[in-house]
């Protein structure tokens, strides 16, 4: 193990990385502590300047609830469910098939296929800003969570795809062939062999995209507007225009917003870090 | 023997069957690839054609040559702008890769076995989890100058107060930490994992070869962690030139325009209030994607070369 176990050295090196550690993580967590303090204080403390005072009262409930069910919070939080669902569901299906497809079978157009899917991938989003807004337009679904959902399915596909097709390449190929020469159909092979074989890359995916898709700005801003279809990431600066200055309750909105992929990063982390770190070790 | 019992068994099935090995990847690969060409593939073509016309994305659009491009080195139509963009994008690609050695030491850090750690571990990679917009409101408070946390941090230094969104030379610096957060955690977990992952039997034979410290992790644990360094390597410059969020929620490109990046110049000019000039914001996407390019090209190349051993 690098570096050597801390058990090893001597007991005054032991109680300064005991100290450290949680004094590190504190100063790397401090902006994000500041919001949530800010979240619970009431408004009187910033009309009084302060701001990093002990707070005078503890408004969590008040401020949390505003944003609940005085603001247009819990529709923008509805529409990114409906929009990340969706995609989540349409980019690991297709790419389970695509990744199937590339990892299996030898055909000669293979390779090149597969590296379309990983360039695309990392092509930068403004190249496909004004065709994609207006195919979308021309589909009469701008402004519309389907158009988000049907551009977010595509362009996941590239991601996926490289995954899916990676994971299976490492599958023991005996399996399949066995079940050629059992003269399975090569759909049933996808569907009854290999597909029971990828859970852990469907779970991995699915939290993957479903974090990438909750924190997507940029594609939000560009194809809706208006509560009726925009997530929370393009919500939440409407949100904060309307509460312009109302730090506590923009700090409660922001926390509101971030909750779900944090909770979903906690609940699934071993998938997810799996999902990251994909390739990072040979 | 056996190739007799296919041949006949052959014989009596459809032809579907029989070509079932040949026809079969491109039914799995069909509404995949279609999806990706219509939207992304084409897309990329159909830009770099918009990117020769004067198109207000309504009426009817004009074909000029390659005068987008004309104005953009010359700077005829937004002075100032391009030029700015082009070295903040060096800036971001260049200070954003703090965050490999950043995140390497993070993971070095953490690198242990005491009670807890593992909740450590995912507290610190916390950042990447939330969202991009949620980082750069965040940092915003951090830096205000009225309220924030860096400057009653300064002023307990009996330094500050200093407005860094406010001032042209430290605005982009300002953003380039707030994406720096997210972007070492990254770094951080693709190093824990590799860390896992190095051979401890070389660690051991480093050891008795005298090595430690620097020289140990030069020498032995870092030719270990390549991959990871490949990965961290990859998302980091790609990270770094799609910086679009942090500048949009932050600063919208100001102080007078000078935290503006490609990316976000593009969106100016094609989509915000000055804009709607489809065909110059194509072109600035041209510029951005052959600089990615290059890049993309680079890292396909290094894939293709592992493939192919």
């Amino acid at each position: 193990m690098f570096p050597a176990p801390i058990q090893k050295r001597s007991q005054a090196a032991q109680i300064t990385y005991q100290t450290f550690l949680p004094l590190a993580l504190l100063l790397w967590l401090a902006p994000l502590l500041a919001v949530a303090i800010f979240s619970i204080k009431p408004d009187a403390d910033f009309v009084n300047a302060n701001y990093w005072g002990w707070p005078t009262s503890f408004e969590g409930a008040v401020n949390y609830g505003k944003v609940f069910f005085d603001s247009d919070m819990p529709r923008y939080l509805l529409n990114s469910v409906l929009i990340t669902v969706p995609t989540v569901i349409g980019a690991v299906a297709l790419s389970s098939m695509t990744g199937f497809a590339l990892g299996i079978y030898k055909f000669r157009s293979n390779l090149w296929i597969f590296f379309m899917f990983v360039a695309g991938n990392f092509v930068p989003f403004q190249i496909l800003m004004v065709p994609v807004r207006d195919l979308t337009l021309d589909l009469g679904l701008y402004n519309t969570k389907t158009g988000l959902v049907l551009f977010h399915i595509a362009f996941q596909t590239g991601f996926c795809t490289l995954f899916m097709r990676n994971f299976i390449r490492a599958l023991p190929f005996e399996l399949i062939e066995a079940a050629r020469v059992e003269g399975v159909a090569e759909w049933r092979i996808f569907w009854y062999v290999v597909l029971p074989l990828m859970k852990p890359a469907l779970a991995a995916l699915s939290v993957l995209i479903f974090t990438f898709i909750w924190n997507d700005y940029f594609w939000a801003v560009v194809l809706t507007q208006g509560a009726e279809s925009q997530p929370v990431t393009a919500g939440i600066t409407s949100f904060n225009a309307q509460y312009r200055a109302a730090y506590h309750l923009m700090s409660a909105g922001s926390i509101v917003a971030a909750i779900p992929p944090v909770a979903m990063f906690f609940l699934m982390q071993k998938h997810f870090i799996a999902g990251l770190t994909l390739g990072a070790v040979k | 023997m056996t190739a007799v019992a296919d041949a006949t068994r052959i014989e009596t099935k459809s032809w579907f069957h029989r070509n079932q090995q040949t026809i079969a990847p491109w039914l799995f690969l069909a509404p995949g690839v279609l999806f990706f060409l219509v939207y992304v593939i084409a897309p990329i073509f159909q830009s770099f054609n918009i990117s020769l016309y004067e198109w207000d994305g309504l009426g009817q659009a004009e074909y000029i040559g390659f005068r987008n491009y004309e104005d953009l080195y010359w700077e005829y139509v937004d002075r100032d702008a391009f030029f700015i963009s082009l070295k903040n994008n060096l800036i971001w690609l260049i200070m954003y890769l703090l965050a490999i050695p950043a995140g390497l030491f993070i993971a070095l850090f953490l690198n242990q076995t005491v009670f807890g750690i593992r909740l450590y571990k995912s507290l610190f990679f916390f950042p990447f989890v939330i969202s991009q917009v949620v980082v750069g409101l965040v940092f915003t408070w951090f830096y205000d100058p009225t309220f924030g946390l860096l400057n009653n941090i300064l002023s307990v230094f009996g330094a500050g107060p200093i407005n860094v969104l406010g001032n042209e030379n430290l605005v982009t610096y300002g953003i380039i930490v707030a994406g720096l957060w997210p972007q070492t955690a990254y770094c951080m977990i693709l190093y824990l994992t590799g860390l896992n992952a190095v051979d401890p039997e070389q660690i051991e034979a480093g050891r008795l070869d005298g090595a430690k410290g620097w020289r140990m992790l030069w020498h032995v644990v870092l030719p270990q962690l390549r991959p990871a360094t490949f990965i961290a390597f990859v998302v980091t410059i790609i990270g770094a030139l799609r910086s679009f969020d942090l500048i949009s929620i932050m600063t919208e490109g100001g102080p007078f325009g000078s935290s503006r990046v490609l990316a976000f110049y593009m969106f100016e000019v094609a989509l915000s209030e000055y804009g709607f000039r489809m065909g110059y914001g194509a072109a600035i996407a041209v510029v951005l994607f052959l600089i990615m390019m290059c890049f993309i090209a680079y890292f396909l190349w290094s894939m293709y070369r592992d493939e192919k051993r």
